[in-house]
């Protein structure tokens, strides 16, 4: 069973499938796929901050008034296999301060302030020139440094996911290309122009982590990246690298559901492709290990679809992590008149932005504004009516209902047990449902709930495991005094019968 | 007749044997009820409850010695936890035992300690380091915010903080429309 798995995923590509459920959707990205990629101006002030990934902010290296030059660490995270986060420009650190950081909770987080000198300088940049020869812990040890994480969305820490990769074993690396949310455009545009930095970034990973074959997955109707990428294939002359197109279905993106495209194989829940031996990583991923490694320079720039109603010009941007939004709306003609809402990512897995002061993040795909006439809903929310449609379209095969359900009831245990985990947030049980119930956005409160429910337990357990060990120790420490009483009045009581029996009277 | 009497006899015997071997050996060590009461109090160790711990509390409870309605740092939420197990009406919160207040750690002012191990001691859960005549401090992240050590300190040097919302990942409850399920 074990070895038919593996065989089915050393052949992936080679058949398509399908996986369950999904939506074809209006796509909305020609609009920003008309011109090519233009840099953003350095605006005045740069927000960079501390808080990238999941788990703690990293610990500033740098105070108030240093200068520093672009690439340089501004500051470290304490666990190892997470690097530094770097400074986007040269310039000097004008404040470390809270300020409201590119996040769904809309919570405010501790910025390094750059104020940029505008000369763009760069620190001294150490490229590894022979990767191909070079050991794959150096390559991973360089990814980690240059604060690479996976810019498909998920933003985890990419030296982290080789590291696992490696202690599985990995016989195919996957470069995930199929941008399947609607009105993104940034991986796509990023393969147009920079087909071989893609290929590059696939073939240095394929050494860090030493696959056997490389596939790179785009969606079927990306017909300039196919041609653009064969011949970036071919030029690079690489045998074991294969280009699968796939059929545009929301969510194929998702990894899970592309390995179940290309491979037939559901990976089971709870588990990580590794385990299967494959390995998943974005195009723009790649190419940002490409320049880590070749050019040696850390991850401090993305592209960033900015499109929708809202803006004048949708463009894709290359733009500087900790650029302000407004910089990147500016830069594309300004809003619209009837701008209405901004939202990070996209329409089906994106989150409103607050103000438009938030800074660009390495997460930050796309830029979307809505007008008024999109974000307008027909009808106001009604109750579910059990109707199913929601079981149907769902690529994880969970059934919504039942979670929304368990989540409006506070039953967080019984909708994990539902697999709430396993809940890509897609939004297609969403977008079908007659009743217009938010059922993702339920899914991400039930989610961090959870998440907090088990935080809390963890912390009565200790909470439970020190007090019954102090409980024990006092018991302890009772009992030896009285045994330790009880032995003195012994030995005295001793004493006395010993000195009373031969001196016949005891002492006055 | 008497093939079915042997039969329903021998039934009886394994039956028996069994019940009694799974008795003696596959025995709860401890009352499995109090085990569930007491997953379902905060551990914050305060007795505000008037017991000694949440273990004693539990246990009291389990005796029908304690109401259900004297934990304020489990607060409402937790009588309802409770109400359900014990199939129960949920009551009010007992005030003589205190208000449900937010989460906090204690903190010590280490400029003011004056290192007499008193709230050392009084400590539940062993959170608090330090020596004689020497500066104490609380490990937070092992405070669970029960006030012990405030009373002993002859300085008043302890202080509770409420936490600044350590969790960024929270999201928020999305508002429901009327007319909603």
């Amino acid at each position: 069973m074990q070895d038919s798995a593996v065989e089915r995923a050393r052949n992936a590509g080679k058949r398509l499938f399908h996986f369950h459920g999904g939506l074809r959707l209006h796509h909305h990205k020609q609009a920003s796929c008309q011109v090519a990629v233009q840099s953003v101006a350095i605006p005045p002030r740069l927000y960079i901050p501390l808080m990238q990934h999941a788990g703690p902010e990293a610990t500033p290296l740098v105070g108030t008034g240093a200068h520093v030059l672009k690439g340089e660490p501004v500051a470290r995270f304490n666990e190892p296999s997470i690097g530094y986060v770097h400074a986007p420009t040269s310039g000097t650190i004008a404040a470390i301060a809270r300020q409201a950081i590119t996040h769904p909770s809309g919570l405010e987080g501790l910025c390094v302030v750059l104020k940029p000198d505008g000369l763009d300088r760069w620190t001294r940049l150490q490229p590894m020139e022979h990767w191909q020869s070079a050991d794959p812990e150096l390559i991973r040890q360089r990814l980690c440094e240059s604060g690479i994480v996976g810019l498909g969305g998920a933003v985890f820490p990419t030296s982290r996911k080789v590291e696992e990769a490696r202690n599985f074993g990995i016989h195919t690396l996957i470069l995930n290309g199929a941008e399947c949310e609607p009105y993104i455009s940034c991986d796509e545009m990023l393969m147009r122009e920079q087909p071989d930095k893609v290929v590059l970034g696939a073939l240095i990973l394929q050494k860090a982590v030493a696959a056997e074959q490389v596939i790179i997955a785009i969606e079927d109707q990306m017909e300039e990246v196919f041609s653009a990428l064969q011949a970036a294939i071919s030029n690079a002359d690489c045998t074991h690298m294969r280009l699968v197109k796939v059929r545009t279905i929301y969510p194929e993106g998702g990894e899970k559901q592309l390995i179940q495209v290309l491979t037939g194989l559901e990976i089971p829940a709870g588990c990580r492709p590794p385990e299967l031996g494959l390995l998943c990583q974005n195009v723009a991923t790649a190419a940002a290990v490409a320049e880590a490694v070749t050019e040696g320079k850390p991850l401090v720039q993305r592209i960033v679809t900015v499109t929708g109603n809202g803006v004048k010009r949708p463009h894709n941007l290359l733009a500087l992590i900790g650029t302000p939004i407004s910089t990147l709306v500016d830069a594309c003609g300004g809003y619209t008149h009837d701008a209405a809402r901004l939202v990070l990512g996209g329409p089906l897995m994106g989150y409103a932005l607050a103000s438009d002061q938030n800074p660009v993040i390495k997460a930050a795909n796309c830029i979307l504004v809505l007008s008024n006439r999109d974000i307008q809903s027909d009808q106001a929310e009604m109750p579910c009516i059990r109707c199913g449609e929601c079981a149907r379209v769902c690529p994880a095969l969970l059934l919504p209902q039942t979670l929304n359900w368990q989540i409006r009831n506070d039953l967080l245990d019984d909708a994990s047990d539902s697999g709430l985990g396993e809940c890509i947030e897609c939004g297609c049980c969403d977008y079908v449902c007659p009743s217009h119930i938010p059922l993702a956005e339920w899914f991400r409160f039930g989610k961090s709930e959870h998440q907090l429910l088990a935080m809390e337990r963890s912390q009565s357990n200790l909470a439970r495991d020190r007090y019954l060990a102090r409980e024990a120790r006092l018991e302890q420490l009772k009992q030896d005094r009285e045994r330790r009483l009880g032995e003195k009045k012994q030995a005295l009581r001793d004493r006395t019968s010993v000195t009373g029996g031969t001196m016949g009277q005891g002492p006055a | 007749m008497s093939l079915a009497i042997f039969s329903i006899g021998l039934l009886g015997t394994v039956c028996g044997l069994g019940l009694g071997w799974a008795a003696k050996s596959l025995r709860a060590e401890t009352d499995p009820i109090v085990d569930r009461i007491d997953r379902l109090l905060p551990q914050t160790q305060c007795g505000k409850c008037n017991f000694k711990g949440c273990r004693p509390y539990a246990e009291a409870i389990a005796a029908g010695q304690a109401e259900i309605n004297q934990c304020p740092p489990g607060g409402e939420a937790g009588i309802r936890a409770l109400a359900d197990l014990l199939g129960r009406e949920p009551l009010p919160l007992n005030p003589a035992n205190g208000l449900e207040k937010p989460a906090a750690v204690a903190v010590i002012d280490e400029l003011v300690c004056i290192g007499c191990t008193l709230c050392i001691e009084a400590c539940p859960v062993d959170a608090i380091l330090g020596a004689t005549k020497q500066m104490h401090t609380v490990i937070a992240a092992e405070c669970t915010g029960c006030e012990l050590c405030l009373p002993p300190c002859p300085v008043d040097c302890i202080v509770m903080e409420i936490p600044e919302a350590i969790d960024r990942r929270r999201r928020p409850r999305p508002a429901l429309a009327a007319g909603a399920s």
